[in-house]
């Protein structure tokens, strides 16, 4: 379900409320998260910012599905990720979220329409269609040329695209992004962060997006939440840039 | 994810790392393959066996005799059922009672006599005998000179070689080579035979019973017949090569008639002279009823509902049994050793498939991340190990025919050389085809279930950050 319309704007996407995510590691215990509480807006871009070893990755992975809170709830328009099986956590990555990564994560062996059709498949679209959706996504993100390539025929930027049409292929109300650009040149990376930036204006999409730049976060992002060893250190808003100028200011 | 869409991830996963997976595949192969040539072997031999058992016509058939009569084969007869003197009578009514029990092909009285036979105005004696028509598939009669009877009824003989020797007045002499068979047939097919014997016609004794039965005051009807000296020609049709001793009823007879012919003619039976005393309603009663049941595994069933019946029976299917548990057991030992090949090659797919996970590890991470569900990941190792499975057992099946094959080839050659006629020791029915490639897949996904499971299980956050 594409979000976006305007009476889900400014409601409340994702809460979270105490959350930890604690590794034991040998004798030592790595708070990963710990007790952030916070909230997110359907329609907001936020950028989670902090050093390496933040917490950052770790807090993006629990919104994601991908990992479970130690303590602590991510509650997604009402229901508590927590209490959901394994089943439903799947479910939850396949329509309500879409993941782009550094290091991109496509699948070497498939080509980029393989790619991208790869989430149609587990979301059960019938074979007729899937081709079709997956010819558009990469259109969209002006790959048409690429289709039967392989990922290591392409650049990274190219690669990143791709990931970005995977990301959108079920149309989620989510985009999360793991330092979308941190192995992009800048050119490649503005192009990228274009694209993210038209996502969330034309679709409307929620997007969190982890990275330790706090430039790029300035330029793109409406709201930047600062994370260190696990806390929540700071969270503002950001006036996005001129240049497109339609949103301004976010919520504390 | 949908099951088409799994098995052609499985498949195109499988081609890219194409070596390892054909050569999981090859053991796979290898495995069914020695299954499905031991099994041949055992069921070809099985079926050898059985196919000269089955033509020998020794295992399907069961003897029935009266208890009346004394010299019959049962030991049991104090034991069993009735005493002799109440036991039913073996007569037409009996045999077609149990012709008609369940799984019993035919049932014939046994008519065997012992008469004159005239070739060329000289007298010959011999026992005779009526042969049912379906002797003529027994294999008693493969080496036959000349033809089987026209009909049921047609008035034609077979000779046993030695009987015709003996019209030719070439007797064998110890030591030196037998006149064969086909030296035997040519003066003689197609030459009359005269056959005296006894007739034993009903006589209408009732007005003279009746008169001197009301003279004496008793009440019992006596029953009589009459015998009466007659001659039948009869034309020589074929030779035969039975050995006179051997167990075959058949083979103690030396001339053969048609069955139903030799019923017609209603030759006087020694048995007949002591059913005169307590013969019911004056039907004529037979000393032996020969029954051929479906198969041998059925003889033990039909016997026993005979001897119900109160009749004494025989067969030979002990040695069936026995023969049957040592096929069974041989055929357990060659699916045993054929198994521990396909054994060794599920642990093949084991290692292939735990060998994907760790080097696939991070394409299972981006599968969850993008939405897969430990369903589809278990589905797709289970499919991969699947798919293996029937390339496998369809490999498999056909090198083990070909194994079969070529085996059979060469024993057949040998054969020749020893100059023996081929056979037939290698049979793959379809039943193993189909079976094989099944279990083939069933070992295949069996082995996948613990590597699936362990890809499912896979965290994905761990699996992304493995470089």
């Amino acid at each position: 379900m594409p979000a976006g319309e305007s009476s889900l704007k400014n409601s409340i996407a994702i809460r979270t409320e105490d959350l930890c995510r604690h590794y034991p590691m040998g004798e030592a215990l790595i708070r990963a998260v710990d007790g952030i509480s916070l909230q997110i807006l359907s329609g907001e871009f936020v950028a989670l910012l902090g050093t390496s070893g933040s917490g950052k990755s770790s807090l993006l992975n629990l919104i994601a599905g991908l990992d479970r809170p130690t303590s602590g709830t991510v509650v997604v328009h009402k229901s508590d990720l927590a209490k959901f099986s394994r089943e439903e956590l799947a479910k939850y990555r396949l329509r309500t979220v879409g993941m782009v990564f550094q290091s991109f994560n496509l699948i070497p062996s498939m080509t980029l329409l393989e790619n991208v059709e790869l989430p149609l498949r587990f979301a059960e679209v019938d074979r007729g269609k899937r081709e079709g959706l997956a010819k558009q996504a990469l259109e969209r993100v002006g790959l048409s040329a690429r289709l039967r390539h392989r990922p290591t025929e392409l650049s990274g930027g190219e690669q990143q695209r791709a990931s970005l049409a995977r990301a959108l292929i079920n149309q989620p109300q989510f985009l999360l992004a793991d330092e979308p650009t941190g192995n992009l040149d800048s050119q490649t990376g503005t192009e990228i962060m274009n694209f993210i930036r038209e996502f969330n204006e034309t679709l409307g999409m929620t997007i969190i997006m982890v990275t330790h730049e706090r430039a790029l976060a300035e330029r793109y992002a409406n709201r930047m939440i600062f994370l260190a060893d696990g806390k929540l250190v700071g969270d503002q808003s950001n006036a996005v840039s001129a240049s497109t100028g339609q949103r301004r200011g976010g919520k504390l | 994810m949908k099951t088409y869409d799994m098995a052609e991830l499985a498949v195109r996963n499988l081609r890219e790392s194409i070596l390892r997976n054909s050569l999981t595949t090859v053991g796979i192969s290898v495995g069914v393959a020695s299954l499905v040539a031991m099994l041949s072997l055992g069921i070809g031999l099985q079926q050898l066996a059985g196919r000269r058992l089955e033509k020998s016509g020794l295992f399907d058939t069961v003897v029935v005799t009266s208890r009346r009569d004394l010299r019959g084969f049962s030991r049991e007869q104090e034991e069993n059922g009735p005493a002799p003197a109440e036991s039913p009578s073996l007569n037409e009514d009996s045999r077609q009672r149990i012709a008609q029990l369940p799984n019993v092909l035919e049932a014939y009285p046994d008519i065997r006599f012992i008469t004159e036979l005239r070739y060329e105005d000289k007298p010959y004696l011999t026992m005779v005998a009526g042969l049912p028509f379906s002797a003529k598939n027994n294999d008693a009669f493969d080496g036959m000179q000349g033809n089987f009877f026209s009909s049921d009824t047609a008035p034609e003989v077979i000779l046993q070689k030695s009987f015709a020797a003996q019209l030719l007045g070439k007797t064998a002499k110890a030591g030196s080579e037998e006149a064969s068979v086909a030296e035997l047939a040519k003066p003689l097919l197609g030459k009359q035979l005269t056959m005296r014997y006894a007739e034993r016609t009903a006589t209408p004794a009732s007005t003279d019973a009746h008169a001197s039965n009301t003279a004496e005051g008793s009440n019992s009807a006596g029953t009589a017949y009459s015998v009466i000296s007659r001659e039948a020609n009869l034309k020589i049709v074929g030779i035969c090569d039975l050995d006179p001793d051997s167990m075959r009823g058949q083979a103690r007879a030396r001339v053969f008639l048609p069955l139903k012919l030799a019923q017609n003619l209603h030759v006087m039976q020694p048995s007949d002279l002591r059913d005169t005393t307590n013969m019911a309603g004056g039907t004529p009663a037979y000393t032996t009823v020969e029954v051929h049941v479906k198969s041998p595994t059925q003889v033990q069933a039909v016997e026993d509902a005979i001897k119900k019946m109160g009749f004494n029976t025989f067969s030979i299917v002990d040695a069936t049994r026995s023969l049957r548990q040592f096929f069974a057991v041989l055929d357990l030992f060659l699916g045993i050793f054929g198994s521990l090949a396909l054994a060794v090659a599920s642990i093949g797919i084991i290692n292939t498939l735990v060998m994907a996970i760790l080097e696939r590890r991070r394409e299972i991470g981006i599968m969850k991340a993008i939405g897969a569900s430990d369903g589809d990941v278990k589905g797709l190792f289970f499919a991969e190990a699947g798919v293996m499975g029937v390339f496998g057992g369809i490999v498999g099946v056909a090198l083990g025919w070909t194994i079969g094959r070529v085996i059979n080839l060469g024993t057949n050659v040998y054969l020749k050389r020893q100059h023996f006629p081929p056979e037939q020791i290698w049979f793959v029915p379809w039943w193993l085809v189909l079976g094989a490639i099944a279990f083939a897949i069933v070992v295949s996904l069996l082995s996948g279930l613990y590597p699936a499971s362990r890809a499912a299980r896979l965290d994905p956050v761990q699996a992304l950050r493995y470089e």
